[in-house]
């Protein structure tokens, strides 16, 4: 309570002193031609405008709350020498700039935009290329990264940085921004109560959104498209993961959704299309699926094991290779009232809801879970008769992993 | 040649069972289109119906022409012709007037549901081509199995086990030595396995256009470069005419040996 009042009792000072805060311009003819001479005799809370141009900086270090605004997007070239910009100081906004070439160093995480220990940020309208990480939020509290363009030209992952990258930060949001080409999209590591709210993730090289060790965010109406892995959710807590796009994450290693040790989670109205494994989950325990649409992927999810008292409810199963495998013969999940293309009942009494349980593992996924080099004989008419086999008296899959009420109709919400 | 390949598909023209397979067809793809609504979702059903019925059909329809046409072939046979042009031209015949019942049964149907503006035309011509691939092949095989055999019952027992064999104990037994070496690495093994039946490779084929996000998920380098790129398709195509040309040399072969 005491810090607060501090704080705004030196807030309302500040504000009385520079009651008419100063604008500097910085452009080639003018008297002021550098970003880091107009920071240096800035006072607090002024604004910095900067004309169009190339300013060939780096290292620049915003020390005291100021507004740096680019017109008509000056270019901020780093020469790949380093960092670029750090920001140390709170109430920094940083609006409109082109940032090229930051260095790439495998000692030090070099970012185009860096803010450190800071609050009240916002960072927003920047075109980033040539990068080695973009945005880097270090220990970093309340603040907005808005509509920024990340392009990346990543080819591995061991000598590339992240597109935007959360550490120990609380309380940001993350909206509208496009990133591609990068290693991790978004990565959050022991960040909490973030929203990461409709950016765009694709052609990265590792994940498009990856939490380690972060509870309680939000990412909802993205779209993951083109990864290594869509979006990887590890060891982390209460994750609310809304209408996401997840798209065509192709190969060995490929999943539009990644979970890893994860606990009460809720994934609701996510669209998972022609990926090669939708959902892959390991160790994850009460998640919550409802109202998702899993279409023409490879499988539409892969439970790995140990994971207990998962819900799956009212989803789409539209047209996948395989809609469900499982590695063992234990289930402790619920399937219910879900619709699955591969449904072959009938519905007599009329209700909507099939007369027979649905069993959406079958026997082929077993086997090609043993022997992969199997998959070649996929839609073969004999595997279709040992899948029929095992339907009608289960041995090798689970014989309690049933959808009870499968419905007729696909799902609408 | 060119004249019994005339006289065999005016025959066949003119006969019910044309126009039966012809029928099939387009009610298959008119039924098809009506219960889906949807091109691309006609044309995966139909994948999965075209590499079961047009090998059977084939086979069946192939050995049935030869032994009912019998007698004109021995009529044919005290002419002063080459042995080889009477026969293929029958194979041409049968071959041609199967492969045209299904491209213009399937055809019109899809045609007048506006496949020339969708994007799934490169799916259907696929669907097209292995289906005549199919048809060539087994109506070959079929006249190979007429041609050793002189007994009809012997020879229609021979087809349909041929195609029982090809459609689904063969997969049977892929399956099984797949399973029973799995710790060896297989990803050569089971792509040659599948170039051995020609069903398999039209399956393959489809799966390439279906199933693709599924075959990827596998690590093998070799599958990959079969599945990742055009490689597996030009392979495939490739086999199949191998399929159609060995058969064909082998009906040239025996009708010169054969003593009627």
């Amino acid at each position: 309570m005491k810090k607060i009042i501090v704080s705004l009792v030196v807030v309302f000072c500040a504000s009385i002193l520079n009651v008419k805060a100063e604008t500097i311009e910085v452009c080639a003819t003018c008297n002021i031609t550098s970003i880091k001479e107009a920071i240096v005799i800035a006072k607090d809370f002024d604004t910095i405008v900067v004309k169009k141009g190339t300013y060939k900086e780096y290292n620049i270090i915003i020390d005291k709350p100021l507004t740096l605004i680019g017109e008509n997007y000056p270019v901020i070239d780093g020469e790949n020498k380093g960092e670029i910009i750090t920001i140390h100081s709170d109430n920094v906004t940083v609006d409109g700039f082109h940032i090229i070439n930051v260095g790439t160093s495998y000692i030090e995480d070099y970012a185009a935009i860096r803010v450190v220990k800071s609050k009240n940020f916002i960072i927003q309208n920047l075109k980033l290329e040539n990068l080695f990480f973009g945005i880097y939020l270090e220990k970093a509290k309340e603040g907005k990264i808005l509509n920024n363009t990340i392009l990346g030209d990543a080819i591995q992952e061991y000598n590339s940085g992240n597109g935007i990258q959360l550490w120990y930060s609380k309380n940001i949001d993350i909206e509208n921004n496009y990133v591609q080409g990068v290693r991790d999209g978004i990565y959050l590591e022991f960040s909490d109560f973030c929203n990461i709210i409709n950016n765009v993730s694709t052609g990265n090289i590792r994940y498009g959104l990856h939490f380690m060790f972060s509870n309680n965010d939000i990412y909802q109406d993205n779209t993951f498209e083109k990864n290594g892995a869509g979006v990887a959710v590890m060891f982390s807590k209460k994750i609310k993961m809304y209408n996401n796009i997840f798209k065509k994450n192709w190969g060995s290693a490929s999943y539009g959704l990644l979970l890893k040790e994860i606990n009460d989670a809720e994934i609701i109205g996510n669209t998972f299309e022609e990926n090669t494994i939708g959902i892959n989950i390991e160790g994850t325990n009460r998640i919550n699926y409802k109202n998702n649409d899993f279409i023409r992927n490879g499988w539409a999810m892969k439970v790995r094991g140990a994971c207990y008292t998962n819900t799956f409810f009212e989803n789409n199963f539209l047209y996948n290779s395989f809609d469900l495998s499982y590695n063992s013969k234990l289930n402790d999940n619920i399937f219910d009232n879900n619709y699955w293309s591969n449904y072959t009942g009938y519905d007599l009494d009329k209700n909507g809801i099939g007369d027979v349980p649905y069993r959406p593992v079958k026997l082929f996924s077993y086997i090609v879970n043993r022997t992969p080099e199997t998959i070649i004989l996929l839609r073969s008419l004999f595997i279709d008769i040992i899948d029929f086999s095992e339907k009608v008296s289960p041995v090798f899959t689970p014989d309690n992993l049933l959808d009870n009420n499968p419905s007729i109709k696909k799902i609408e919400w | 040649m060119l004249k019994i390949l005339k006289y065999s598909f005016y025959d066949l023209m003119r006969s019910r069972w044309s126009y039966v397979y012809f029928i099939f067809y387009l009610l298959l793809g008119v039924v098809l289109l009506f219960l889906n609504n949807n091109l691309s979702k006609a044309v995966i059903t139909l994948m999965n119906v075209i590499i079961v019925l047009v090998p059977l059909i084939g086979t069946i329809f192939g050995v049935m022409y030869y032994y009912n046409s019998k007698e004109f072939t021995e009529l044919l046979l005290a002419q002063p012709l080459k042995r080889s042009s009477i026969f293929l031209g029958q194979y041409l015949g049968v071959a041609l007037s199967l492969s045209m019942s299904l491209i213009l049964g399937l055809g019109i149907p899809f045609v007048f549901y506006g496949l020339f503006k969708s994007n799934d035309i490169w799916d259907f011509s696929l669907l097209l081509i292995t289906g005549t691939f199919l048809t060539f092949i087994f109506t070959a095989l079929a006249f190979n199995i007429a041609l050793s055999n002189e007994n009809k019952i012997k020879g229609f027992g021979y087809a349909i086990l041929l195609w029982l064999f090809l459609a689904v104990i063969y997969d049977g037994l892929f399956l099984m030595s797949l399973i029973l070496f799995e710790d060896y690495p297989l990803d050569k093994l089971s792509l040659f396995g599948t170039m051995l039946n020609p069903i398999d490779l039209s399956r393959t084929l489809i799966l390439l256009k279906l199933d693709i996000s599924a075959l990827l998920g596998y690590t093998g380098a070799v599958f990959k470069k079969f599945f990742g790129t055009n490689f597996g398709l030009i392979v495939s195509i490739i086999m199949l005419s191998v399929w159609v040309v060995l058969p064909v040399l082998r009906i040239v072969y025996k009708s010169n040996r054969k003593d009627f």
